[in-house]
């Protein structure tokens, strides 16, 4: 009697496990459900479309635009070599190369320049008293929701001949005749600098922010000097902050397409600038997709040094 | 304390020589051109670099000119479309991924959803450039529905980012109460977890709508002929310089996009 109690009890207990476990996964297929239709929408507006885009740089070029459906490695062979269209002989591709140098050039050097100006700015806000924070940060953020088509015409404007740089340079008689920076590699670097300089100061920021001071006045009162505070303090412990401020900036530099065609005049190409000429003039699709993802390998791999040192920045101060 | 307050008068710990000056000028250089920009569109003079006297004459002629007429309706409609889509997309993701135990594929939706925002627009432009071009031969239709698909996608995780925050720092007690009531789970939806969601909900329009009407390469890429919209038509100005009439544009849209975006903070605060 006792027993068949026990087991009954046993049972209901186990019924009561199952439903349970029913209703919960009721709940998650419910919550998943919910996410579908964005997905579907970015599976079509999105993602998926990477997919036949890679499908594409394996095929054909058709001479106006566009592919024939046959399966062929030209396009991810002109991303780096080209043949002579008379005696067929394989070279270098110079010209495409010198593109890539100059994208991975002036990214680097928008990137440096970011952080020269933007760390001392983050370090500035970071140690203003928490009511001003915010001002100081929304001022930050301001520029970069305004269009950054309308934020490179205002620098088009300050470095022009007719500019405002040169014409107060030429009113003060400090040089004669107008510098020339628009439609330089000097321009699209600056350019660069300036529209992504918030995504530089913001991870900066919040890696300041969390900066135990109590380390630099232990610092300060072991007879370390300013300069070896910052050195030997300050900067490793914003580490993961100056690496992910410098991966914001440099992947869409890298990736730009507006700032250099803009401040660069159509002479001074970038990656991007290449890749939607092979979609216009060029008509060589299969090698605008393979150029494309190129670009999105090297992208996605600077992506996942920041994800890593996110991580490990999250634990280390947990 | 008063020992330490002391001390951080004699020496400052928080201070580093040339860093305030250095931000000080950051945020010169930050706004200086902008502010160039907007002062110009007042001038009365046709060479932009020249001040010839206030004037309103640009804007006036901007605003007469038809074909920013047009362009803008176009930008105005695509971005209304996108930012409803985008979050009306968004809040129900949101609420799929928020709150809950971690199931399996959440990550990969989170994945997804931040898609737009790790894909150069180059990229992305590229490869809806290239499907668009086989639907079109398929279907032969050419209309607006292919921007605005675009658009709401790469403005899916801009309005997501907002309504999820504002998800994650509600108290989920308030809807147990709704329950015990006996309310149905509609009816404890309508009544207590979209009002308090619902300032998320907005600021993530408006930052969908901003970003949609900020686009240049994505619409540049997927546009059929005379669909330009605003930017895109800027763009296609250059070539004959800037003329004063593109800088009063500029600095209408500016407006628009930093009230739109003050009005997101505000929400994003409350």
């Amino acid at each position: 009697m006792a027993e068949t109690e026990n087991t009954s009890s046993v049972l209901a207990a186990q019924s009561h496990q199952v439903a349970i476990e029913a209703s919960r996964r009721n709940k998650i297929r419910n919550f998943r459900l919910l996410s579908m239709p964005a997905l579907i929408v970015l599976t079509i507006g999105a993602a998926g479309p990477l997919l036949i885009m890679l499908v594409y740089s394996f095929l054909k070029a058709a001479p106006y635009g566009g592919v024939v459906w046959e399966p062929s490695i030209d396009g991810w062979f002109g991303v780096f070599l080209k043949k002579d269209i008379f005696d067929g002989t394989i070279s270098i591709a110079t010209a495409h190369l010198s593109i890539l140098w100059r994208s991975v050039n002036l990214s680097i050097q928008s990137t440096l320049l970011a952080l020269i100006l933007g760390f001392p700015t983050a370090y500035f806000i970071a140690t203003r008293s928490v009511q001003t924070r915010n001002l100081w940060l929304f001022l930050i953020t301001i520029p970069f929701w305004t269009n950054l088509l309308i934020r490179t015409f205002a620098i088009m404007q300050v470095i022009r001949d007719q500019g405002i740089i040169n014409n107060f340079l030429i009113g003060w008689g400090l040089i004669e005749s107008p510098i020339e920076m628009l439609y330089t590699d000097f321009a699209i670097m600056l350019g660069m600098t300036y529209v992504y300089l918030p995504l530089m100061v913001l991870p900066l920021y919040a890696s300041i922010e969390k900066l135990d001071f109590r380390l630099v006045e232990a610092a300060y009162d072991l007879y370390a000097t300013r300069l070896r505070v910052l050195w030997r303090i300050i900067i490793p412990l914003v580490r993961p902050g100056i690496v992910a401020g410098s991966i914001l900036v440099f992947v869409p530099s890298l990736g730009a397409y507006v700032t250099p065609r803009v401040l660069g005049g159509g002479k001074h190409l970038m990656l991007g600038n290449l890749i939607e000429l092979q979609f216009g003039q060029g008509r060589n699709w299969p090698l605008g997709a393979a150029l494309s993802i190129f670009l999105l390998c090297v992208v996605m791999g600077a992506l996942l040094i920041y994800v890593r040192v996110a991580q490990r920045g999250t634990t280390e101060h947990v | 304390m008063s020992e330490v307050q002391v001390r951080r008068k004699q020496f400052a710990v928080r201070k580093l020589p040339g860093f305030q000056s250095t931000a000080v000028l950051c945020f010169v250089l930050l706004y200086a051109p902008i502010a160039a920009l907007v002062i110009y569109s007042f001038n009365a003079g046709t060479n932009i670099a020249l001040w010839e006297g206030f004037s309103l004459k640009w804007y006036h002629v901007a605003w007469q000119n038809e074909q920013v007429q047009e362009v803008t309706i176009r930008s105005f409609i695509i971005a209304s479309v996108a930012s409803f889509s985008a979050t009306l997309l968004a809040t129900l993701a949101a609420l799929g991924t928020t709150r809950t135990e971690n199931y399996r594929g959440r990550t990969a939706i989170y994945a997804l959803i931040n898609q737009p925002l790790m894909v150069p627009e180059i990229v992305t432009g590229v490869a809806l450039l290239i499907f668009f071009a086989i639907i079109k031969t398929v279907t032969g239709y050419h209309g607006l529905f292919y921007l605005m698909l675009a658009h709401t996608a790469f403005c899916i995780p801009f309005a997501y980012l907002p309504i999820r925050a504002r998800l994650e720092g509600m108290d989920i007690s308030l809807e147990t109460a709704a329950q015990d009531l006996y309310a149905t789970p509609w009816m404890t939806f309508r009544r207590i977890t979209l009002p308090l969601l619902w300032p998320g909900v907005l600021a993530g329009a408006m930052l969908a709508f901003v970003i949609s009407l900020d686009d240049v390469v994505i619409t540049e890429l997927v546009k059929s002929a005379g669909q330009d919209t605003l930017p895109t038509y800027m763009l296609g100005q250059l070539r004959r310089g800037v003329t004063p009439e593109v800088n009063a544009i500029s600095s209408a849209l500016l407006g628009v996009s930093i009230l739109l975006v003050s009005l997101f903070y505000i929400l994003r605060n409350r």
